[in-house]
């Protein structure tokens, strides 16, 4: 399948439409009978939302198309972004007992092919349960928070998303360039909750537009699900030039619709090697720079971005400089970066979390000449709203229980990116959407145990 | 939601999907993990006198890398006791009081040995029997199944023994090994039969090993002729639905039966006037579990056109059905094959040049670009380009206005004899 369409320079907009081809009715036919329909199969089991994967294929195989976005939605309420995003040789497809005979089923793809029938026959998938009386708050409205919502709301909880952005989907919406994940996905997933009657407050920020105390006050129970924030400073001189920008910030902006000419023939340094990194760095080609290199003080054995994402980056055209650490941005005199100081490194025993540590090498310092230089290093936490909730925590990750997802506050429940911590895999959008929907039944869970008692 | 619930002449199932007379439904255990899984009902492994099994019973036809395009089996009726059977089928109806249970019947053509066999299967509570008249091996050569099936006679005379007794309903299944079904589907209404099923399995050698010279499959290095079923028997099965369907003189209903592997087929079957289907072949490939996407395709199947019960679809294209003489001699379709989605495999042109009419001929445009296209005068629309068309939607079939107005053959003979009869007429 064609994967990269050529980068052009006159129309960046289409640079940024999806690049991966949806399947035809033909292809999703013969792929859907190719899948063995496997009992107990291991691709159900790698998939971290549990959806039954043999089942939505085989309904593609007999028509049921309709039975198939079910299939995939209850299960994952985030069902048709993680077709695109997941990284599925790394879970389903990497399971597919296939793999050992012939080559796996494409189960994102297939994915993708059912969801979009659902999105484009604008299919409502799910029923509100029964009013039960009971309230939650939902703050944050990304992939686990749509995910806990949904849940709920099909269980007969009257539920309230607080959303800080102007729209809800988080991540989805904001976060994952729109070549690999087109708005209108995230949106249709919005959309599929909010028809539960589920409010969606967006533009509202808790602890400013909304006190944590009215939170507390007016709802039975409060699902934490804010995700991270912005990237943090890389603690180097020149990072208010105007050309330094916070990857997060910088997808986001791909993602409004109005792409910006700014970039065309421009060089940039993409500082770090995560996904985001390479998100920043794929944006900036398409945008037009004539040159994209990604710097990074490890190797490519420590680097944190998926294998499929390293590979498009590369087909882009982007170039790695590794054992490389910023030193300093350089601005001319009108405040605007000209160039940025790297050193080389080279790499030590390894570290407490297993990745070897940098060392600098003394007098290696040179100067790369750039237009941008995009942090890509990480996000900070939310600390102010953690503080403020009175929630126990380890540097920013709320701490819950690994079971129910409660936190400190018996109140409160966290779930997604806010208590993913170092060392608990990737920060998956999937795994997200399964937190959310385990939060969701915690809570039901503790309400049944309540009624059931008085 | 439609209602899926079914009434096959008085015996009521939640839904049309009925598992076949089969290993499926050898014990009470498979029976009630099918219901569990979701199935309507299920017709019991046929009962009759105790039998032997032979070692090696199945064999399958792959097609172009598929498995289980058509299945095959020597394997005969229940080899458990009368007793335990009975015992199961009573546990499994006091677990699933809604879910139909059919016993299958077998037994050699004697009133008194048909009656008693009746008798003891009715006490513990079934909600129908299927005399089973069709299974083509082993118990044919004794003389009953398939041997009994192909003898309209015998078909009628052993029937109206079983409705002498019977005091539930009296489906009987069919064999297709036969030259016309309708002969023995009319000598069931004529004994007094409720319903008819069928197919039951066709007569198949399944192959034979190039190494070994031996049959596949073979016992001890020797094989016998088996049952065939499974998706590649679906199109003679519905055929033979079809012809009872509209036969002026069988008014009972049809459960179908042959090679239903999903909802579509199903509603296939039941649009041919089926008003339940049972399935066997399938549910050997996949599991039980595959009934969950039957009964939620067909669902939403009906659900989307606005349907509210599966029964209101029974028997709705028989009408359609017809002789050939009825067809329309001046309907005419051509095949346009859109350039921009072919992939010139040129399969149809060698399709067309070498076994049909010659009309698809191989051009170049201006650009040097090779393209086929048909020369529709001499296209006769016999579908054959698209058949053997790899891609969806590269060859259409489309009508083409009237030249001539509608005339069936028969009509053009009657018109002709008229014609003649006039002549001579005009000649007195």
């Amino acid at each position: 399948m064609e994967k990269t369409q050529r980068i052009s320079t006159a129309n960046l907009e289409r640079n940024f439409q999806e690049v991966e081809r949806a399947l035809t009715n033909q292809e999703a036919l013969e792929e859907s009978n190719r899948c063995l329909y496997c009992y107990d199969a291991p691709c159900i089991k790698a998939c971290p939302t549990g959806i039954d994967i043999p089942t939505f294929i085989k309904k593609i195989a007999s028509g049921n198309l309709l039975g198939s976005a079910k299939t995939i939605m209850s299960s994952n309420p985030v069902g048709a972004s993680c077709a695109r995003v997941c990284p599925t040789e790394e879970l389903c497809e990497g399971a597919c007992v296939l793999n050992h005979s012939t080559k796996p089923i494409m189960i994102g793809n297939l994915q993708r092919y059912a969801t979009d029938w659902a999105i484009k026959n604008e299919i409502n998938l799910f029923e509100p349960g029964k009013p039960n009386g009971k309230s939650v708050a939902v703050v944050g409205g990304g992939p686990a928070g749509l995910s806990a919502a949904r849940e709920l709301a099909r269980l007969g909880y009257e539920v309230t998303i607080f959303e800080a952005a102007e729209k809800a989907g988080g991540l989805n919406t904001y976060g994952i360039v729109s070549f690999r994940l087109p708005q209108a996905i995230s949106y249709w997933e919005v959309d599929q909750v909010e028809k539960l009657n589920v409010t969606i407050k967006t533009n509202t920020r808790v602890g400013k537009d909304v006190s944590v105390k009215d939170l507390v006050k007016d709802f039975d129970c409060i699902i934490l699900a804010v995700g991270m924030a912005h990237v943090p400073d890389l603690g180097i001189e020149g990072e208010d030039l105007e050309g330094v920008y916070d990857a997060i910030e910088f997808v986001k902006e791909t993602k409004s619709g109005r792409v910006s000419k700014d970039f065309v023939g421009k060089r940039a340094v993409v500082i770090g090697a995560g996904n985001t990194a390479i998100d920043g760095a794929t944006c900036s080609v398409r945008l037009g720079a004539k040159n994209v290199k990604i710097l990074y003080r490890r190797t490519e054995e420590e680097m944190t971005a998926y294998d499929f994402e390293y590979e498009f980056a590369k087909q882009d055209g982007v170039e790695f400089r590794w054992l490389t650490a910023p030193e300093k941005i350089i601005g001319n005199e009108h405040g605007k970066v000209i160039g940025i100081e790297c050193i080389k490194m080279e790499l030590g025993e390894p570290d407490k979390d297993g990745r070897r540590r940098p060392y600098p090498v003394e007098g290696s310092e040179y100067v790369i000449p750039v237009d941008a230089v995009i942090k890509a290093i990480g996000q900070t936490r939310h600390l102010e709203l953690i503080h403020a909730l009175e929630l126990q925590h380890d540097r920013g990750v709320v701490l819950v229980n690994k079971e129910t997802y409660q936190t400190s506050n018996p109140q409160i429940y966290a779930c997604g990116d806010v208590v993913f911590g170092k060392g608990n895999g990737d920060a998956m959008v999937v795994t997200a959407a399964q937190q959310g929907k385990l939060a969701a039944y915690s809570i039901h869970k503790q309400f049944t145990a309540a009624s059931r008692a008085q | 939601m439609a209602d899926l619930s079914i009434n096959l002449a008085g015996i009521k199932s939640p839904n049309p999907f009925w598992l076949a007379s089969a290993p499926p439904t050898n014990s009470g255990y498979q029976v009630q993990r099918a219901f569990e899984a979701g199935w309507g009902g299920a017709v019991w492994k046929t009962l009759g006198d105790p039998i032997l099994n032979v070692s090696s019973r199945f064999a399958a036809i792959s097609f172009n890398g598929q498995r289980v395009a058509g299945f095959n089996n020597i394997e005969l009726i229940t080899d458990r006791p009368l007793d335990v059977n009975l015992k199961e089928i009573y546990e499994t109806k006091k677990r699933f009081p809604n879910h139909a249970i059919i016993a299958s019947l077998m037994m050699e053509p004697k009133q008194e040995k048909w009656h008693e066999l009746v008798k003891r299967v009715e006490d513990v509570g079934v909600d129908g029997l299927e005399l089973n008249f069709g299974c083509p091996h082993g118990m044919a050569e004794r003389g009953m199944g398939s041997a009994s099936g192909q003898v309209p006679a015998l078909v009628e005379r052993q029937t109206h023994w079983v409705k002498e007794v019977a005091k539930t309903p009296v489906i009987v299944k069919l064999t297709p090994n036969i030259t016309d079904i309708t002969a023995t589907a009319e000598a069931a209404c004529n004994g007094g039969a409720d319903a008819i099923s069928m197919i039951n399995t066709i007569n198949s050698l399944m192959g034979v090993d190039l190494d070994t010279w031996n049959t596949i499959p073979h016992v001890a290095g020797k094989g016998a002729h088996g049952g065939y079923c499974g998706p590649a028997v679906k199109p003679i099965a519905l055929n033979m639905v079809a012809e009872c369907a509209r036969h002026a003189n069988i008014n009972i209903p049809i459960s179908g039966i042959g090679g239903i592997s999903n909802w579509q087929d199903a509603v296939e079957f039941m649009l041919m006037g089926a008003t339940g289907v049972q399935i066997c072949t399938a549910a050997m490939h996949h599991g039980f579990r595959i009934v969950e996407d039957m009964i939620e395709g067909l669902s939403h199947y009906l659900d989307g056109k606005g349907i509210k019960s599966v029964s209101e679809i029974i028997g709705k294209s028989v009408q359609k059905y017809s002789d050939w003489g009825n067809l329309d001699l001046n309907y005419n379709i051509v095949a346009k094959i859109n350039t921009d989605v072919c992939i010139n495999c040129n399969k149809c042109h060698i399709a067309c040049e070498d076994t049909s009419h010659q009309c698809i001929d191989r051009l170049t445009d201006k650009n040097g670009k090779p393209y086929l296209k048909v020369r529709e005068e001499d296209c006769v629309g016999c579908n054959l380009c698209s058949i053997v068309c790899p891609v969806d939607g590269a060859i259409d079939m489309v009508e083409v206005p009237y030249e001539l107005p509608p005339m069936t053959w028969n009509e053009r003979q009657s018109a002709l004899s008229l014609a003649a009869e006039c002549k001579i007429d005009s000649h007195k």
